[in-house]
């Protein structure tokens, strides 16, 4: 490029770069803040899941397969035969269970081996020890650093563990070897499952293969060969399982993250838009100097990238702190549960690093992109005059691509989920969000015709100019526009979920008081004896017992439940939330379950259908007799006949309780009962229904506290997008006010001008977002909701806060309005109409 | 108000020879409408600097009067501080007897808006509204609306020889035009004092001599009085009497 022209395109956009200051800072702002909550999501989930693949790797060590079935283990005879298997070069027997400390709420990871077996399939799991025997004793344990540093315990003191209703005290002989962040303690086999009631049980058996040995086709012969609910996989595999349950929650965050980030573009499209527009005569000018087009579009896409840059850095940086914050202070699942025993170490890889600094720069280019062609296609002639800004924006008008990116969107909306992520879904949102963008310019055209020319002057003359000019009203509507709508659809979202849980809630606890043997874990419950006194206590009318289990159907998913429960057929309703119509298997038709949702995404389980289900190692034939709903366990949940259940274990024991009182009792004096008459009786935990609502819905509230983060993040962003764009077209317009101010207008008019405009084109963008964010919200509920965590819900719009909100937004925006005018309704600016253009 | 049209037609455009003015009346002069007394004015600053000292000048009802002086002199300053949009260190300045240095900033827009139209050297017509709309302006503000409006505008438009392009966007318009529809702007609500500020800067000569005759014509059509600033000769004879600007004051040039 010639000298001279370089320098003069220096001059041009340096000088507007310089020029708006503020408007600059926000755009990178914009962009930093998009970045940082994406990379903290990343950051924080990405650690997380890591240490959980970490911990699986740890603790299955040299294994090539893994045999795994329910929760609850299976029987140990297995395991000789697997062992004397000819391709089998070494078997490892494993208890593995999540022991409830006895006076904490708190679990830990119990892994039972046999040294000798363990020794050659995974060696890291054998301590060293001063006394070799401690390895053999049944009552002593090795905890992990992790695990004596959170429970504050020293070699030499000793971990009181929950099992049924009483007390087991372990001895801590030494430290296992792992790891700074895996919480587990290492036990003998044959100590475990005496003192875990396990007898004659086992979790899981680790193989390791001769050499030369076909894993994966060994892996199918071995699996034909397996008792029903027992599955042979690669360690690995076991891994995959246990991300899914949190899977549609990460990605989902990392969506909204994405979300908060595309609002910084869109910010730094109304900015650039406006600055190019501003400049249209500079540019017509550095054109006709000899500049060309492609020269142009470059440099303005330079200007975008420096924005990106900054935004970038900056957002990465505060990327970091955010995440350690925020697992500092929330965990690292954000409070929703799903790693609670993690406490990751957050490592800044390079990839994720580069992947969201490229992120932020191609998304403040994309949105230069536009005003940058915008500003090469002018002629330059026409763009040297005034009053020719509207141009630039005209090209944005043909209506169908708009329409039609709308259409696929609606379209998408209906395809199945990929991989068991609603990918169309989210598909579906962002082609509604680009759609209605591109629609605004129409849109603004058609709701400033239906809005009435009001009589007073001011309001008068900003109606006629916004009528004049729809176009720029619509750029600086992009970034309002998509965070009013993302905040309206995730609010209906959340009060749709809100409320469909409270009426579950209310639904599924019928009982008086609730009682269960322990919050977490494996090793809490009740036997026989416990159940026959807690009905007997004084004050109890009814008594209904649940054991709860966990079945292996599909070695690549986690367990699903299954609850073994009174159900009394007649009155199922009462019990349970159905979604489905209530059959009665056929006489000599397999005997009925009901499953919830997630089992008919999941499994297939569609009501009518005859299913088998391994239960206590032999396959059984079921009928589906109805479909509930259920917002506790997505990873799918079947209820069976208590008697049913007990007819096919034998398993008496029970994990939690529900009991109806006489007329007269009390909760309290029930809960005294409990403690005093039952041994073991205060390890219960005991609830009245009102309480575990309260504590679900405040779960509830906990989880989506990051999702109401992001969601304001993104308002905020939205805010300062519409607060930059009026500041931009008020600064432009410092004549035109000159000018009104000249012949006759007062500051006050001026400003209820300005104020009215503001209004007017921020109750557009409200509109047009309440139309969009609630056909997102059905997206979301219908599609996302359905297809990630597999639960319906009913559709409620949470009026009242939404219409504050609104205001709210109105009412700030027109302050932006106002605020902007002031600064050029100055003297200086008044008699600035006298200055040459 | 203290004046009274008469026909005095050929007697004025006489008085004009570049002009051939149709004009149906003149005015004849009963009372002083505008008078400005020992005027001071300096701007503060790191540099303060005086502009112009001891400013006097009178101006009777449909007079339409000429200020000459250097770029820098101070002729905009004069004309922002009669329109009331700054001002004066000293002196006095009375519109029909109204102390104007006295009203304040509520006062003095209204005073604008009623009785006083604006001709900028950068036309000023605002580009989203139709040229009607921007005629219309000034009635707006006074709350002058519906079928009374669009008759005096489309009076005016006819008037300026725009009667076609009321519903045209001034982006359409050539720079002549845009100044004709700011002329009409200044006009339509029938005020008493127009103030035009180098009206012809942006324009070429044959295109500003037609914008002056117009200029003259319709203040004078319209009854109005009329302070031209002008750094040019030619745009000065098309006035009544010319003033020139010093930093001692103003001063009467004899027209040639
Ligand atoms: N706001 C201001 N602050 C300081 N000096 C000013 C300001 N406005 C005008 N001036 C100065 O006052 C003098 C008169 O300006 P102006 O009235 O615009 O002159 P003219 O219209 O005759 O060209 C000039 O020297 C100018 O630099
Ligand atoms: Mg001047």
């Amino acid at each position: 490029m010639h000298k001279a022209k370089v320098y003069a395109l220096q001059v041009v956009l340096a000088g507007s770069l310089a020029q708006n200051k503020a408007r600059s800072v926000l755009s990178v702002l914009a962009i930093a803040l998009g970045v940082a909550l994406g990379y903290a999501v990343q950051l924080i989930t990405g650690a997380a899941v890591n240490e959980l693949a970490l911990g699986v790797q740890f603790l299955s060590g040299d294994a090539d397969l893994q045999v795994r079935g329910p929760r609850s283990g299976f029987d140990e005879a297995i395991y000789p035969k697997l062992a004397r298997l000819r391709e089998v070069a070494a078997a490892s027997p494993v208890v593995e269970l999540d022991a409830k400390l006895a006076d904490r709420s708190d679990t830990l990871k119990i892994i039972g081996i046999d040294v000798f077996r363990a020794a050659a399939v995974q060696p890291g799991l054998v301590a060293d020890s001063a006394d070799r025997l401690d390895h053999l004793r049944s009552d002593t344990l090795f905890v992990s650093p992790a695990a004596a540093r959170s429970l504050g315990v020293d070699v030499g003191g000793s971990l009181s563990f929950q099992v049924a209703l009483r007390a087991v005290t372990l001895r801590v002989a030494g430290l296992a070897t792992a790891d700074a962040h895996q919480r587990f303690a290492v036990t003998d086999i044959a100590g475990a499952q005496e003192n875990f009631d396990r007898l004659g049980r086992i979790t899981r058996v680790d193989l390791r293969l001769k050499a030369g040995v076909d894993v994966d086709a060994f892996r199918d012969r071995l699996q034909a060969e397996l008792p029903a609910g027992l599955a042979v996989q690669r360690p690995e595999a076991g891994v995959k399982a246990s991300e899914s349950l949190s899977r549609s929650y990460r990605v989902n965050l990392n969506i909204l993250a994405l979300v908060a980030l595309f609002t910084g573009g869109l910010l730094v499209f109304s900015t650039q838009a406006l600055a190019v527009v501003r400049r249209r005569a500079q540019f017509a000018l550095l054109r006709v100097l000899g500049v060309t087009r492609r020269q142009l579009v470059m440099w303005l896409m330079a200007e975008g990238a420096l924005v990106g840059i900054a935004g970038s850095t900056l957002g990465l940086a505060g990327g970091f702190f955010l995440a350690q914050a925020a697992v500092r202070i929330i965990g690292a699942d954000f409070g929703a549960g799903y790693f609670r025993d993690l406490a990751p170490t957050l490592t800044p890889a390079p990839l994720p690093l580069a992947l969201f600094f490229f992120l932020g720069v191609v998304i403040a280019m994309l949105g230069s992109l536009a005003p940058a062609l915008e500003a090469a296609r002018a002629p330059p002639a026409p763009a040297l005059k005034a009053g020719d800004d509207e141009r630039a924006f005209a090209r944005l008008r043909p209506s169908w691509p708009g329409l039609v990116t709308i259409a696929a969107g609606a379209i998408a909306s209906f395809a199945p989920p990929i991989a068991g992520l609603p990918l169309f879904g989210y598909g579906a949102i962002a082609l509604l969000l680009i759609g209605t963008l591109m629609l605004m310019p129409r849109l603004a055209v058609l709701m400033l015709s239906i809005v009435p020319t009001p009589r007073g002057a001011p309001s008068r003359l900003a109606l006629l100019q916004l009528r004049g000019a729809p176009g720029q009203a619509a750029v600086s509507l992009a970034a309002i526009v998509a965070s009013v709508s993302l905040m309206v659809s995730m609010a209906i979202m959340v009060a749709s979920f809100r409320i469909s849980l409270d009426a579950w809630l209310e639904r599924v606890l019928p009982a008086d008081v609730y009682v269960r043997a322990s919050a977490a874990g494996d090793t809490a419950y009740m036997t026989v004896d416990d159940q026959a006194r807690i009905a007997a206590l004084p004050g109890v009318r009814r008594a209904e017992f649940l054991r709860e289990q966990q079945l292996l159907l599909d070695p690549s998913r986690p367990r699903v439940v299954l609850l073994a429960r009174t159900i009394d057929a007649a009155n199922l309703t009462r019990q349970l939330q159905l979604v489905s119509a209530q059959m009665t298997p056929a006489p000599g038709a397999p005997p009925p379950v009901w499953v919830n949702e997630a089992m008919v995404d999941l499994y297939g389980f569609v009501l009518g259908s005859v299913v088998e289900i391994p239960i206590a190692g032999k396959p059984t034939a079921f009928t589906v007799a109805g479909v509930w709903r259920d917002y506790a366990r997505p990873q799918g949940a079947i209820a069976i006949e208590r008697e049913r259940y007990i007819a096919l274990t034998g398993d008496r024991s029970a994990t939690n309780a529900a009991l109806w009182l006489a007329p007269g009792a009390a909760v309290e004096q029930v809960s005294r009962a409990i403690d005093s008459d039952i041994p073991g009786g205060s390890r219960l935990e005991i609830a009245a229904p009102g309480e575990i609502r309260e504590f679900s819905l405040k779960a509830f509230d906990r989880t989506f506290a990051v999702t109401y983060a992001l969601e304001l993040a993104a308002v905020v962003i939205g805010l300062f997008g519409l607060s930059s764009s009026f500041g931009a077209l008020v600064l432009a317009r410092r004549r035109e006010f000159g000018m009104l101010r000249h012949i006759g207008m007062t500051r006050r008019q001026i400003g209820a001008m300005l104020a009215t405009e503001g209004a007017t084109v921020t109750g557009i963008g409200l509109v047009a977002g309440f139309g969009l964010g609630w056909l997102i919200s059905l997206v979301l509920v219908q599609v996302v909701n359905r297809q990630s965590f597999h639960w319906g819900m009913e559709l409620s719009v949470p009026w009242a806060p939404l219409t504050g909100s609104a205001l709210l937004v109105l009412a700030l925006s027109t302050i932006t309005a106002l605020a902007s005018g002031r600064h050029a309704m100055s003297a200086r600016a008044v008699l600035a109409v006298k200055e040459d253009w | 108000m203290a004046t009274k049209n008469l026909p005095f037609a050929n007697m004025d455009s006489a008085l004009h020879p570049a002009g051939r003015l149709s004009l149906s009346r003149a005015t004849v002069t009963l009372a002083v409408m505008l008078v400005v007394h020992g005027l001071t004015k300096s701007y503060a600053g790191p540099r303060p600097r005086a502009v112009f000292a001891g400013v006097d000048m009178e101006l009777a009802p449909g007079d339409y009067v000429a200020v000459m002086g250097e770029s820098g002199s101070g002729k905009s300053t004069l004309l922002n501080l009669i329109a009331g949009l700054d001002s004066a260190d000293e002196g006095s300045i009375k519109l029909d007897g109204t102390e104007l240095t006295a009203l304040d900033d509520d006062a003095l827009t209204a005073l604008r808006r009623k009785r006083m139209g604006f001709v900028f050297q950068a036309f000023h017509v605002l580009p989203y509204l139709t040229v009607a709309q921007n005629v219309a302006l000034p009635l707006s503000l006074l709350g002058v609306a519906g079928s009374e409006a669009d008759a005096r505008v489309a009076g005016m438009l006819a008037g300026v020889g725009l009667s076609e392009r009321g519903a045209s966007m001034p982006r359409e318009l050539s720079g002549g035009e845009l100044q004709r529809v700011a002329i009409a702007r200044a006009l339509v609500h029938g005020p008493q004092l127009v103030l035009a500020d180098e009206p012809t800067g942006n324009l070429d000569a044959e295109t500003a001599s037609q914008v002056l005759s117009l200029l003259r014509e319709q203040i004078k059509a319209n009854g109005a009085a009329g302070i031209l600033v002008t750094h040019s000769r030619v745009a000065a004879l098309t006035c009544d009497r010319i003033l020139q600007l010093t930093l001692a004051g103003l001063r009467e040039l004899t027209l040639q």
